[in-house]
């Protein structure tokens, strides 16, 4: 009975966003283009500022971000303050999980791990943790940046977890790395309100479009955030574990 | 079409929600919600034609057609804000289970 009240409710819910879907944006049909003056129009072009015309890679200097990957340039430049936001979210989640899963009782279950798995992961561990490092110093010219860097590298030390059932990661070294990066990130949006007059503006020079020392604080952002999401989501599989081992 | 897929795993989610007590299946829900609604917002995004919106070798000029960076910005934020959600409700559960010996809510009952 409460199954098909459940599936009568649902189907009803998708009924409803089918209707106002399909009368509003069309449900099988894209945009063609963006709008002309729409906020993301902006973004792309890097004139939100005033008109600078046309961005070319490899070329332009001094341009309003300066970051080869749009995406990279609204989360870490234009809407930085959101980000700072998103992160502090993060970081009250891993602090909920530490203090209820540190008052769970002691008491221990061992698991036994593959030999194939704890011989590999001697091999993995070094090339995850650098693809992460890569990914999020380059997250201004590629697609990725300092979240899925920092997954990675916290899926890193998953494989550590998973490979050895002794292993343990120095969860107070990582709370300290936290706390320096989340502290950094509002040191340099300080700096940006003493140097430009507002929270987090690109007070640095941008250099060219698509270097790797381009982008203003774009880079030195991404590199906070992936220190700090990878050390987070870290000690959340850290507290994870620990509770598993105790109840 | 790919609005009609991510329409239907919310749907999918949102039954899920409803049709079970189960704590550790409404968390699955809500993340198979939590996709659908992601895919939704990247596919109001897209535009016809349009390249990712990285300046490349292969895209070098921002005149070209570009899809909508500020929704996969959002999508961005959205999986994030998702995955702390789940990891707290995935200790939230463990702790039920260890009160009451049970991951089912009607189990639990009023008073104890």
């Amino acid at each position: 009975m409460k199954r098909v009240f459940a599936g009568l409710l649902a189907v009803a819910f998708g009924v409803v966003l089918l209707l106002g879907i399909s009368a509003s944006t069309g449900l099988f049909s894209y945009n063609e283009e963006l709008l002309d003056d729409s906020a993301a129009s902006h973004y792309i072009a890097k004139d939100v500022n005033g008109d600078t015309g046309e961005i070319i890679f490899g070329e332009t200097m001094d341009a309003e971000t300066g970051s080869a990957n749009m995406v990279t340039s609204v989360i870490a430049n234009y809407r930085s303050f959101d980000t700072l936001g998103e992160v502090t979210v993060l970081f009250l989640a891993a602090l909920g999980v530490s203090l209820l899963a540190g008052s769970m009782d002691k008491g221990r279950k061992r698991r036994k791990s593959g030999f194939i798995l704890k011989v590999s992961s001697g091999i993995l561990f070094p090339l995850m943790l650098v693809t992460g490092i890569y990914i999020f110093t380059h997250g201004h010219l590629t697609p990725g940046g300092g979240f899925p860097g920092g997954s990675m590298i916290a899926s890193s030390f998953l494989l550590l977890y998973l490979a050895d059932e002794n292993f343990r990661a120095n969860v107070r070294g990582f709370k300290i790395a936290e706390g320096i990066a989340g502290t950094l990130y509002v040191v340099l949006g300080i700096i940006g309100l003493l140097a430009g007059g507002y929270f987090l503006i690109n007070f640095l020079p941008t250099g060219v479009v698509g270097n790797l020392f381009s982008g203003g604080i774009i880079p030195i952002v991404y590199v906070i955030i992936g220190l700090k999401v990878g050390s987070e989501i870290t000690g959340i599989i850290t507290d994870m574990f620990n509770e598993e081992v105790k109840a | 079409m790919i609005k009609f897929a991510s329409l239907l795993l919310i749907v999918i989610g949102l039954y899920g929600i409803l049709s079970t007590r189960n704590v550790i299946k409404i968390l699955v829900g809500i993340n198979v919600m939590e996709i659908g609604i992601n895919i939704f917002i990247i596919a109001i995004g897209f535009v016809n034609g349009g390249a990712a919106p990285i300046l490349s070798v292969d895209n070098p000029g921002s005149l070209l057609k570009f899809v909508d960076p500020v929704a996969q910005a959002l999508v961005l934020t959205s999986i994030v804000i998702g995955l702390g959600v789940t990891a707290l409700g995935l200790v939230f559960a463990r702790k039920i289970h260890k009160k009451h010996g049970t991951y089912d809510l009607s189990e639990i009952g009023g008073e104890s």
